[in-house]
């Protein structure tokens, strides 16, 4: 009997059901800033799909498990950020997202009723990370026909079960941070997680959170699928200007603490530090550590690497604390291929213009992208005012996929297959009316103005690895020689900044002056209508004129007789 | 003349159509609710009635007495709880003979076995009840044992020493009525049961603590629960804890919960926390070696944990939270100390309305030089156990002591007998009517009181659709259908709170009449001052002319 108990653990120990990474990778950008970039990933071996119903949980949490298997969703992106992610001057970021909340949910093809679903999966998921996502209704929620794609297995493509929404006017802060960190197993005590203080984290330029869940494949057959949790934190810490301009950074001094063991229930818990732009990189102590590279969003990178499931790695302080100086900015940062900008152009409180740049910085070779507008109903698209240039010359998209808004029940949706030729902008541009709300519907503090979440740009952008031929050092000539080689392109997708466009505002006091007037009006109509009707009217006998009687004074005086 | 003419058919239009339709055009729209049914409902006569079954075996009655048996008997029992609420029990007590295929199964050598040959045989509906007097000289029970009650709906009841054949049959069943009777409160409900179940109508009169406290343990009815099992480690780093919750689940709770199907549905999970930590720090207690948490400091163990379990996304039904806390390798073993500072045999506590927690010790099974972390497997029998005996409790599945002559057969496999349920299902069907009575009797009254509250069409059926599953309720109580009369007043409540909590309700709330009519002042100041005037003016007139032709004739 024992034995059979020890063969079981054994079995259940070499294949656990679910498992747990946590990585940390810092890049200092080209700015000053440095830009950290938390990952946690829980792999779970099980099967929500087909109505199983799961409810034993170890690693993966609860709450969020229950969510997934009561809404059957297939796949859930949710993030958090506050700021804006500044593509020009930091490069592209890891994950990206734009200000404010961004939901996108694809529900599996057995739910019935994907708008009630979608509806209570707000509410729900608006409780679990204390955000405003309750606001999410059909006025602001969109099915983009082609720019969400699933990220997981399956074969479901038919957007209908895709749902995606954003509340550009999100605010995120401390009570957000809470509930995620409370979805890692380790939660706040150990590992990697340690480092996030929620006063520092927030003390920054740009601050994002995510929860991504997508059935994955357990193997590259692909015979056992499991569940995906990602959990991703980016931070950009503005240290140019907090560290009196002294270039150096180290975790201590981001996150003010040190990290002194990995979660026990990491199976890896490693820290990446891009040194590719500076490679003197020096340490508190020595710590022996590993060089690897990779190409990331077609870029060759070279890290080092931090085990912290290794004791070594923290030396004999017990405590791990990185420090990096670099040499003063030198060496540019490569720009960024694809690259988008948008504003509201136009003046007066009737009629306005959106324009969205998109920059094709590759030297020669053009590529599609797919842009997503979703636009709220109160500004009224003329979409046959709808360009698209490029050089000066008229852009045929070749592919537009528009829904019209109806009033107070659905936004605008344009989605559009954009070619970007070579080095060159493209605008498009459409022309809105600005709508009159009632004045129920105005948001709180109106004149702020009323905010447009951003335009997404999803594309395959051609790799700087194939582009470069000048860097062929590190790989063997013959490799070198065409300069479309290995991951020729790589999926990047971008967000505009979001919109603040004024609306038509009234005085909030209108109703009551309106009805002030109104009455006032009517009560003066009727109070001459009502005289004419009640009073009786008699010819009254004329007054002798003052002429006349002046006349009559003096006549007195005179003493001739007056004047009848 | 004509401008009077004119001044009064204006003031009549004013009255007649334009008071009128700015009263309709600004008024909130309140859909019509069944008052005078509600009211009915706030006085409560509730009857509970059940049937009873008396079997005469063989050698218990004499032919002669056989005849005369009377075929029904009815008995009420009245108790009026307060000036609204008033309750009758009643009995519908059945007599026969047995059947010979019920005289086999009596012969069968143990109760245990008639038992279950009687249930084979006829399988009594819920809420009723099957009573075998069975004669003196039986085998069945043992010497100093009356009363035995099975584990279906039946028991057995030995005939009394001194009622021996030639006796009348009205002594007998004078004789055998009080045993019957405590037999049934016992076996189906009591008085009070009862009267806990109706706290939410009526405040329980001080004294009886014991019941109080009873009623306090366990979940409010509710239509579904939620029961979570969570296992703490507060530290991963020295325990890899492994658990079969899957199979334990299976194996303790889930025929329990099976059998408590009628009552709620029940939907059960677990999960593991890491790193999290009790409330309070145990004391190192030397003459045990070990550290101790006492009775007092039970009460700020949990509120910590709480915040790392999370609260149900998924439902809005009660949780039912069951712990089992493991303690780190520096504070073991722990052990709980009750109030007497004897420690806790089970080593587990439960918190009234929340849940159990059970503090599971691993330190015996490594020795001392160790490497961390160690692989622990849980006893999931040891722990179960316990954890099923709380949530007996905290279903409010009473264990009360039999009196004594009183056998109560051991539960089987499901944990819970035919006539536990049914006991249980009493009390939750007089506690859902109690409550969604509660409930559309405020609603009703807040409504009442507040004439600004939109009631919309989704309400007042909500209101309607509760009232009427009120009454079906309570009229299936009467004819003694208790399961009917359970899935009714279920019904009942979740309509009631539907209504109760919908957010329409609170729209309007602060819209207040004087504010209103502050806003029409500006209408109605100019349009009602010359229309009075003139009204003031034709009256003068009139008066003037009557004085003129009085002062004429004169």
């Amino acid at each position: 009997m024992r034995y059979v108990h020890d063969l079981q653990l054994l079995v259940t120990l070499t294949h656990p059901k679910d498992d747990f990474q946590e990585e940390l990778v810092i890049r200092p950008l080209q700015s000053g800033d440095v830009y950290a970039s938390f990952q946690f990933r829980t792999l779970w071996e099980t099967d929500f799909m087909k109505g199983n119903k799961v409810s034993h949980y170890r690693l993966f949490p609860k709450s969020l498990g229950q969510v997934i298997s009561k809404f059957s969703v297939r796949e859930l992106h949710i993030s958090f950020t506050q700021g804006y992610w500044r593509t020009m001057q930091w490069g592209q970021p890891f994950m990206p997202s734009p200000p404010g909340a961004e939901l996108w949910v694809w529900f599996q093809d057995s739910v019935t009723d994907v708008d009630g679903t979608w509806k209570e999966l707000t509410n729900v998921l608006s409780g679990i990370f204390c955000a405003s996502l309750n606001f999410i209704d059909s006025t602001n929620t969109v099915q983009p026909s082609a720019s969400f794609k699933p990220l997981g297995i399956g074969n479901v493509t038919d957007h209908r079960f895709l749902r995606y929404a954003t509340l550009p006017r999100e605010i995120v802060c401390t009570e957000n941070l809470t509930p995620w960190k409370k979805l890692l197993p380790c939660g706040s005590k150990a590992g990697l997680a340690v480092l996030m203080k929620s006063e520092k984290l927030f003390h920054s330029s740009f601050h994002s959170q995510a929860v991504h869940i997508r059935p994955v494949c357990q193997d590259s057959e692909c015979t056992t699928t499991s569940w995906e949790l990602r959990q991703t934190l980016n931070v950009v810490f503005d240290l140019h200007t907090s560290g009196q301009g002294k270039r150096e950074w180290s975790l201590f001094k981001m996150f003010s603490r040190t990290l002194t063991e990995a979660c026990p229930l990491a199976s890896s818990s490693k820290i990446y530090i891009d040194i590719t732009d500076n490679p003197q990189v020096s340490f508190l102590h020595n710590i022996l550590s590993l060089k690897i590279q990779a190409v990331v969003l077609g870029d060759r990178r070279t890290f080092s690497v931090y085990d912290l499931t290794e004791a070594n790695t923290f030396g004999s302080m017990r405590s791990l604390n990185l420090l990096i100086r670099w040499k003063s900015s030198e060496g540019d940062m490569l720009r960024p291929l694809l690259h988008a900008e948008r504003y509201v152009a136009g003046y007066g409180l009737q009629t306005g213009e959106i324009h969205t740049l998109m920059y094709n910085y590759h030297p020669f070779r053009s590529f599609p992208i797919l842009l997503l507008d979703s636009v709220p109903w109160y500004l009224r698209l003329y979409i046959h005012t709808l360009t698209v240039t490029s050089k000066g010359k008229d852009n045929k998209p070749s592919y537009i996929h528009y829904q019209p808004s109806k009033d107070r029940v659905r936004p605008h949706l344009l989605e559009m297959l954009v070619q970007l030729p070579p080095n060159s902008v493209t605008e498009v541009t459409v022309q809105f009316e600005r709508a009159l709300l009632k004045w129920t519907e105005y948001t709180p503090d109106p004149n702020h103005g009323f905010y447009v979440g951003s335009s997404v740009i999803s594309a395959l952008v051609p790799s700087m690895v194939a582009m470069d031929t000048n860097n062929t050092k590190e790989r063997p000539l013959f490799s070198s020689f065409f300069p479309c080689k290995e991951e020729s392109s790589y999926f990047v997708r971008i967000y505009t900044e979001p919109l603040l466009v004024n609306l038509p505002t009234p005085d909030f006091s209108m109703p009551y002056n309106v009805i002030c007037l109104t009455c006032t009006v009517v009560a003066v109509g009727y109070g001459s209508l009502y005289n004419l009707l009640t009073r009786s009217f008699q010819i009254e006998e004329p007054n002798p004129r003052l002429a006349k009687r002046i006349a009559n004074v003096i006549r007195r005086l005179r003493g001739v007789p007056p004047l009848a | 003349m004509r401008g009077q003419l004119a001044a009064l058919s204006i003031a009549a239009v004013v009255i007649i159509i334009g008071v009128p339709l700015w009263w309709r055009t600004t008024e909130t729209y309140r859909a019509w609710l069944p008052v005078s049914q509600i009211q009915e409902l706030a006085n409560l006569e509730l009857q509970l009635s059940a049937d009873v079954e008396v079997v005469f075996a063989r050698g218990t009655v004499t032919p002669e007495q056989q005849k005369k048996i009377p075929l029904t008997l009815s008995q009420d029992d009245e108790h009026v709880v307060d000036e609204d609420t008033s309750l009758r029990y009643r009995y519908e007590t059945r007599y026969r003979t047995a059947t010979i295929m019920e005289e086999d199964a009596l012969n069968q050598p143990t109760a245990a076995e008639a038992d279950l040959s009687l249930h084979m045989l006829s399988e009594s509906p819920c809420g009723s009840l099957v009573v075998y007097v069975v004669p003196e000289s039986t085998s069945l029970l043992p010497e100093d044992v009356e009363v035995y009650i099975g584990q279906r709906r039946t028991a057995l009841l030995r005939i009394g020493t001194q009622m021996r054949v030639g006796r009348t049959l009205d002594q007998l069943l004078d004789h055998l009525e009080p045993r019957i009777k405590k037999l049934l409160q016992l076996m189906s409900f009591s008085h009070t049961d009862i009267t806990a179940a109706l706290s939410d109508r009526v405040r329980l009169s001080p004294g009886n603590k014991e019941s109080i406290a009873d009623s306090m343990r366990a979940f409010k009815s509710s239509p579904g629960y939620e029961i979570t099992f969570s296992l703490l480690n507060p530290d991963p780093k020295s325990h890899r804890l492994h658990w079969d919750i899957e199979g334990a689940v299976q194996t303790f709770i889930q025929p329990l919960l099976t059998k408590l199907e009628p009552l709620a549905n029940f939907s059960i999970d677990s999960q593991i926390l890491y790193y999290a930590m009790l409330g309070v720090n145990p004391r190192f207690d030397n003459s045990h070696n070990a550290y101790t948490l006492n009775a007092d400091s039970l009460a700020h163990v949990i509120n910590p944990v709480e915040a790392r379990l999370g609260s149900n996304a998924a439902s809005s039904n009660p949780v039912l939270n069951f712990l089992l806390y493991v303690p780190d390798a520096n504070h073991s073993p722990l052990y709980i100390q009750d109030r007497k500072k004897q420690q806790v045999p089970s080593n587990a506590f439960h918190s009234p309305r929340w849940g159990g927690i059970m503090v599971y010790n691993v330190n015996s099974f490594y020795g001392p030089d160790v490497a961390f972390p160690v692989d622990i497997n849980i006893n999931m029998a040891k722990v179960m156990g316990v954890f099923l005996a709380q949530l007996r409790l905290l279903l409010g599945v009473q264990s009360s002591t039999p009196p004594p002559g009183f056998l109560v057969a051991p539960c089987g496999s499901s944990g819970l007998a035919d006539w536990e349920l049914d006991r249980l299902m009493w009390s939750r069907s007089v506690e859902n009517i109690a409550t969604a009575t509660t409930t559309i009797t405020s609603l009703a009254q807040l409504l009442d009181q507040i004439g600004n509250i939109v009631i919309n069409d989704n309400i007042a059926q909500q209101v309607s659709s509760a009232v009427t599953s009120l009454q079906l309720a309570v009229a299936e109580l009467e004819s003694g259908n208790l399961g009917f009369a359970l899935q009714y007043s279920k019904e009942a409540i979740l309509a009631s709170e539907r209504a109760f909590f919908d957010p329409s309700l609170l729209h309007l709330l602060y819209f207040p009449d004087d504010q209103k009519f502050a806003i029409y002042i500006p209408l109605f100041l100019p349009m009602c001052v010359p229309i009075l005037l003139s009204l003031l003016k034709i009256a003068s007139e009139v008066r003037q002319r009557r004085r003129d032709k009085q002062t004429k004739t004169d």
